[in-house]
């Protein structure tokens, strides 16, 4: 169990681009596939990574890890999933910075960056309101969507930290629901 | 995340010049991973080569690490208390708030002119009706964005690859990368 988990995140950390976002569909995606954990506890489990500091791709492997396997579990999650950034950074920074600022890698990343601009999107679309239920409005949803409205303004509005978001929304969530 | 990292570094301790710092930015940014964690590796592995690298991951993953571990303890005791159940319900509710910011965040650097706008809009199209797996598309978005630069090359037009940086507007949405 233990290394299945580590190699797990070891996979998803080498795309993790975007700040971890991206590739929460795909923790997803592999969770569901080998039937470790299902879709409304993965809801759970992202709305615990997301209020947590830190990037919420990492958070949710320490979280899934812990659920799957305790602390061990979690200690070797969260390895899986750092550990590619400790190697790609060391080789960038020792060998290809002056590769970094070629043309080639310019080009490759134009292209890769809509790309993950896309995937983020689809997260949110899809942890949001896709996954959890049949029928597509129902009072969760449509209190979900107005919450989210809401935060989206008092962040952009008012320059809120989203700590304070966070937890003004679990009241409304204790009122809401 | 680069701010404050930019003051701790570069003004207080002086281990980073400020011309480094451009260096640190396209490669943490760019890097698969968290920018916190990518700058870290980056840093210490310029002072104090791969050991400095390990340590100083070690120094930004433990915190959070301890906070999202007491989380899921203290979530472990309370996971049958219907109003911790609802007001997680509504903590769903902000972090679809705040992965879309990403998205709009992600969207200003990378939405460049009409090719990259298409890519985007397509990605999610393929990803909302059919089930390829991402890491094909990612491979996809990498060729095409090479295929694209060079066409356009070959056409002789001018290609902006990468997002002039300004400084007043990247600070506005400074708040998100905490979680970043």
């Amino acid at each position: 169990m233990l290394s299945n988990l580590f190699f797990v995140f070891l996979k998803i950390g080498f795309i993790s681009f975007g700040g971890g976002y991206a590739v929460i569909p795909m923790i997803e995606r592999e969770m569901n596939h080998r039937g470790w954990i299902d879709a409304q506890e993965f809801q759970q489990i992202v709305s615990l990574a997301g209020m947590s500091p830190g990037p919420i791709a990492t958070n949710s492997a320490t979280l899934i890890g812990f659920d799957l396997a305790g602390f061990p579990g979690a200690i070797v999650a969260t390895i899986g999933m750092v550990l590619p950034s400790l190697i790609l950074v060391i080789l960038i920074v020792a060998f290809c910075m002056r590769y970094h600022r070629s043309k080639q890698v310019k080009a490759s990343f134009y292209g890769l960056r809509p790309i993950v601009t896309g995937l983020i999107l689809y997260a949110a679309l899809h942890f949001g309101f896709l996954s959890h239920s049949e029928t597509v409005l129902t009072w969760t949803t449509l209190m979900t969507m107005l919450i989210c409205i809401g935060c989206l303004y008092a962040i952009l509005k008012y320059k809120l930290h989203p700590i304070v978001v966070i937890i003004a929304s679990g009241f409304a969530g204790i009122i809401l629901f | 995340m680069i701010p404050v990292i930019e003051r701790e570094v570069v003004q207080k301790r002086k281990w980073l010049k400020q011309e480094e710092i451009s260096d640190l930015v396209s490669v943490a940014g760019t890097a698969p991973g968290g920018v916190g964690v990518n700058s870290a590796v980056f840093i210490g592995y310029r002072k104090a080569g791969v050991a400095g690298a390990c340590m100083a991951v070690l120094g930004i993953t433990l915190p959070t690490f301890a906070i999202v571990y007491l989380l899921s303890v203290f979530y472990l005791y309370f996971e049958n208390n219907h109003k911790i159940a609802a007001a997680l319900k509504g903590i769903h509710g902000a972090i679809i708030a705040l992965i879309l910011l990403a998205a709009y965040k992600m969207a200003k650097t990378s939405l460049l002119d009409i090719s990259t706008t298409v890519m985007a809009i397509a990605a999610l199209g393929v990803l909302l009706f059919t089930s390829i797996h991402p890491i094909f598309i990612i491979a996809g978005g990498i060729l095409f964005g090479i295929l694209i630069v060079k066409v356009k090359e070959l056409m002789r037009m001018k290609v902006r690859t990468v997002k002039e940086t300004t400084q007043s507007t990247e600070q506005q949405l400074l708040f998100p990368e905490y979680y970043i």
